[in-house]
């Protein structure tokens, strides 16, 4: 019966291709707005490492100012970054399975090859463990180990981009980079690593990209590796030195941690708990105890990486959807009721209320089809569009399969309950009253 | 012409009418929410700046090898921009305006016990400092060469607050409810006072959505750092053509450092508020889409009404209705279902903007809004229904005649 159906719908829309396409055109119009912003919004809030985001968690204490919070709007939250001193101190933890500190820094890269003008580059000092806990894969090499940290060892990671542009892809490990006035021993090299959100470190922006180099962060002090992320202080404290700057109350490190367990969790919590009131002995640490662990998920929520614009915006494109059904209900009903006298004929020559409601569901279903079409072409032209507004929007605003099938699945699931008062009309339709006339 | 036959006309087609009402309130609650955060935005984007910023290059150099000398390598670029054509004025500046990247502080009124404490954005800055942002002074004086303090890593007063600033306008009344600041002391959170010597009319700091972007301090500084940025003003209109100029005459000048980011400052402020313009478009977009949905399901209902009504009309014209009669009872019939829009509409939109600015902190709608997008959707629904109503006065009498 389906296809019998099917080929009805499609020989009456072939019928009315006008009417038609104009009823696809507002299911579509209102589909291709509305999925421009969802996807946005889809992609933004969607989990950046699903395998283990509820295994890693960001670390906060709250080492403010007593008199103030560090967010105006919310008193509640502690800063979101560590001071140097607090992050070196958290390593000393021995329960998470892994745990990092890092910060990131500004540095001229020249790779001693005179075919490649030296460039700027980002850089990420981090604690040996970054790169198995958060799943970035190597193409040549490995990371340090403790005794390269604790040596001093100048060596460094590559991004795979980077290593591309020094060495045009080779495999680099052994070579010798300089970032500064220092030399750096190629140690590994990353293959392709692109998280869509950079939810390890939001402070320079949540759609930041990932850094070019990365390096030991036991250097930072023997090197003095300057601050290049994001650094904020409150303490009236004379900083004339990278020493004072490494014992100040400023924060511009990140900590993270990796706990598989419940148990593992309650027992950081406490371990914790410990650290802060030994420090508070110490005289720091004035503000109410206000630890957090937030897992990945949690994080992008407090780190506010959806913007509110956003969701404001998906909202009103929702609403403009409902006024683009408003509208294709109407034509539909337009359109149902003009075949009135055919339906009344097929009913009286013994088609059920059934099978003349399923057919025009169908007849719908196939409108909704086309304007999920037309939509994902419109929303793929919104993102295009969106990009080039947004110059550092990034691979934020892409389409995926799985979006493709939202639009489709949103278009045909509105359409079909939009259709079903026309379609409802259409069936009481009474044999008698239409062939009368005739 | 009374109202009350449309009435009963219009409860026999219940639904039709039901999708037109549907259809106006919701576009008037989308509309008038829309338009006021468009308004919004674009107020945000277009406020003054007080600098020239079309006129303005800015890039950065990061210096690196062991004998890189920061300061004497800034003194050399600045002397070579300077002499190139087309170039305006140089300044030396460790944050650009509107940029997004930059260094902010808090400032106090007086060194004592009850103090004020502001936020303020710093820049440290060379006397080209006026022509190369291009602001206007609003008293004392700008910094001249002697006023500049080069200081190496290793002098004593590396430190040290310097003796004189500049400051905003904006930023002068936020610390003494006066914009006649000049000769007075302000001070930073250790307590070490400077003198402003000058202020500026107006001018505005890295972060555009920051509250306090326009209070502004400029310091006659230029510190032994790795990094420093240039702002080159350039003749007007020659922005866009001197940024790879300007570039390449860096890079050729001195290998020991690295060029990167050059750009025009227009370029930078775009990408600052990319994020407002682009709701903006967005809701712009999606307004006029609105309208044209809107209309066309106006058109679509009444040309439906119409059609199922030929009979009628034709009796009507038969027994004595004019033309004119025909198209006023089907404008007043939509004029009706655009009122009842309107008035649920109203409710929704602010019900809406309540809502709204409830949950994601946005600003109270201010209500001229309502009466502006109900004046619009009358105006719509009038044009809708135009071409359906004439279209039902052209029905001829002798269709009454006919069976249809």
């Amino acid at each position: 019966m389906f296809g019998y159906y099917l080929r009805l719908g499609i020989k009456s829309i072939r019928r009315h291709p006008a009417l038609s396409f104009l009823m696809m055109l507002a299911v579509g119009l209102g589909i291709g707005v509305s999925m421009t912003l969802f996807s946005l919004h889809y992609t933004m809030s969607s989990d950046p490492i699903p395998e283990k985001s509820d295994q890693l968690f960001a670390v906060r204490i709250d080492n403010w100012d007593p008199e103030d919070s560090y967010y105006e709007s919310r008193p509640d939250e502690p800063p979101p970054q560590h001071t140097y001193r607090d992050s070196q101190a958290l390593l000393t933890s021995d329960i998470p399975t892994r745990q990092i500190a890092m910060h990131k820094s500004y540095f001229a890269l020249d790779g001693g090859n005179d075919d490649v003008k030296p460039f700027l580059v980002t850089s990420r000092q981090t604690t040996k463990d970054f790169f198995e806990m958060f799943n970035v894969p190597f193409m040549f090499g490995s990371s340090w180990d403790a005794a390269t940290e604790d040596a001093l060892e100048q060596v460094a990671v590559l991004s795979k981009a980077t290593n591309e542009k020094v060495f045009g892809g080779e495999n680099s490990v052994g070579k010798t980079i300089r970032l500064g006035s220092h030399d750096f021993r190629v140690i590994g090299v990353l293959d392709t690593w692109e998280p869509k959100i950079k939810y390890y470190d939001v402070n320079n922006g949540p759609i930041d990209e990932s850094e070019d180099v990365f390096l030991p962060m036991s250097l930072t002090a023997a090197l003095e590796l300057p601050a290049g992320g994001n650094t904020n202080c409150w303490k009236d404290e004379e900083i004339n030195s990278f020493e004072d700057m490494l014992n100040s109350e400023c924060v511009w490190t990140q900590f993270w941690v990796e706990l598989n367990t419940e148990q593992q969790k309650a027992a950081y919590s406490d371990w914790l708990d410990g650290y802060v009131t030994e420090q508070k002995a110490l005289g720091r640490f004035e503000r109410p105890m206000n630890n957090r662990i937030d897992d990945v998920m949690s994080w992008i929520k407090v780190n506010e990486v959806v913007p509110d614009d956003l969701t404001v915006l998906v909202g009103l494109a929702f609403l403009f959807l409902a006024v683009c059904l408003f509208n294709a209900v109407g034509l539909l009903l337009a359109r149902f009721l003009a075949k009135s006298p055919v339906i009344a004929l097929r009913r009286a020559v013994g088609a059920s209320k059934t099978s003349i409601f399923s057919q025009h569901l169908v007849e719908v279903g196939l409108i909704g089809l086309g304007g999920g079409v037309i939509g994902i072409g419109l929303a793929l032209l919104g993102l295009m569009g969106l990009s080039k507004l947004i110059e550092d929007i990034g691979t934020v605003a892409s389409f995926s399969w799985s979006l493709g099938g939202i639009a489709i699945g949103l278009a045909l699931g509105a359409t079909l309950l939009a259709g079903i008062y026309p379609t409802w009309r259409i069936c009481r339709v009474q044999p008698s009253s239409q062939l009368k006339t005739q | 012409m009374t109202i009350r036959p449309i009435f009963s006309a219009l409860l026999r087609n219940r639904t039709g009418a039901i999708l037109v009402v549907g259809q106006i309130a919701l576009t008037l609650a989308v509309v008038v929410n829309a338009v006021f955060i468009i308004q919004q935005r674009l107020e945000h984007v277009g406020r003054p700046t007080g600098m020239d910023v079309d006129n303005i290059v800015a890039t950065r150099v990061q210096g690196f090898g062991e004998d890189y000398d920061h300061l004497a390598t800034i003194r050399e670029d600045v002397a070579m921009l300077e002499a190139l054509p087309g170039v305006a004025a140089v300044t030396t500046s460790n944050a650009i305006p509107l940029s997004g990247s930059g260094s902010a502080s808090g400032w106090r009124d007086t060194d004592g016990e009850e103090y004020r404490t502001i936020n303020g954005n710093y820049m440290n800055v060379t006397n080209g400092a006026q022509d190369a942002f291009g602001f206007e002074m609003y008293a004392g004086r700008a910094f001249t060469p002697e006023d500049i303090m080069w200081r190496y890593d290793d002098d004593e007063n590396r430190h040290d607050m310097p003796g004189i600033v500049m400051i905003t306008k904006d930023m002068a009344i936020a610390l003494f409810d006066t914009p006649d600041a000049v000769g007075r002391m302000m001070y930073n959170s250790l307590g070490e006072g400077t003198q402003i010597i000058g202020v500026i009319d107006r001018m505005m700091g890295s972060w555009v959505g920051w509250d306090d972007v326009t209070n502004v301090a400029l310091f006659p500084t230029v510190n032994d750092d790795t990094w420093i940025r240039y702002a080159v003003r350039v003749e007007p209109g020659q922005a866009d053509a001197m940024v790879p100029v300007i570039e390449k005459a860096l890079e050729d000048f001195n290998v020991g450092r690295v060029v990167t980011g050059t750009r025009t400052m227009e370029s930078m402020a775009k990408r600052s508020y990319s994020r407002d313009t682009a709701v903006a478009v967005i809701l712009i977009i999606v307004v006029v889409l609105l309208f044209v949905v809107a209309g066309l399901g106006i058109v679509g209902l009444a040309s439906f009404t119409v059609n199922q009504r030929t009979k009628q009309i034709g009796t009507r014209r038969a027994i004595g209705a004019r033309k004119r009669d025909i198209i006023i009872y089907f404008m007043t019939e939509n004029w009706l279902l655009t009122t009842v829009g309107v008035s649920i509409g109203s409710i929704l939109a602010i019900a809406l903007n309540l809502w709204m600015s409830e949950v994601f902190d946005l600003e109270r709608l201010n209500y001229w809004y309502v009466p502006a997008g109900i004046a619009s959707l009358w105006l719509l629904g009038l044009v809708a229904a135009a071409g359906p109503a004439r279209r039902a006065s052209k029905i001829s009498p002798a269709i009454a005649t006919r069976t249809v």
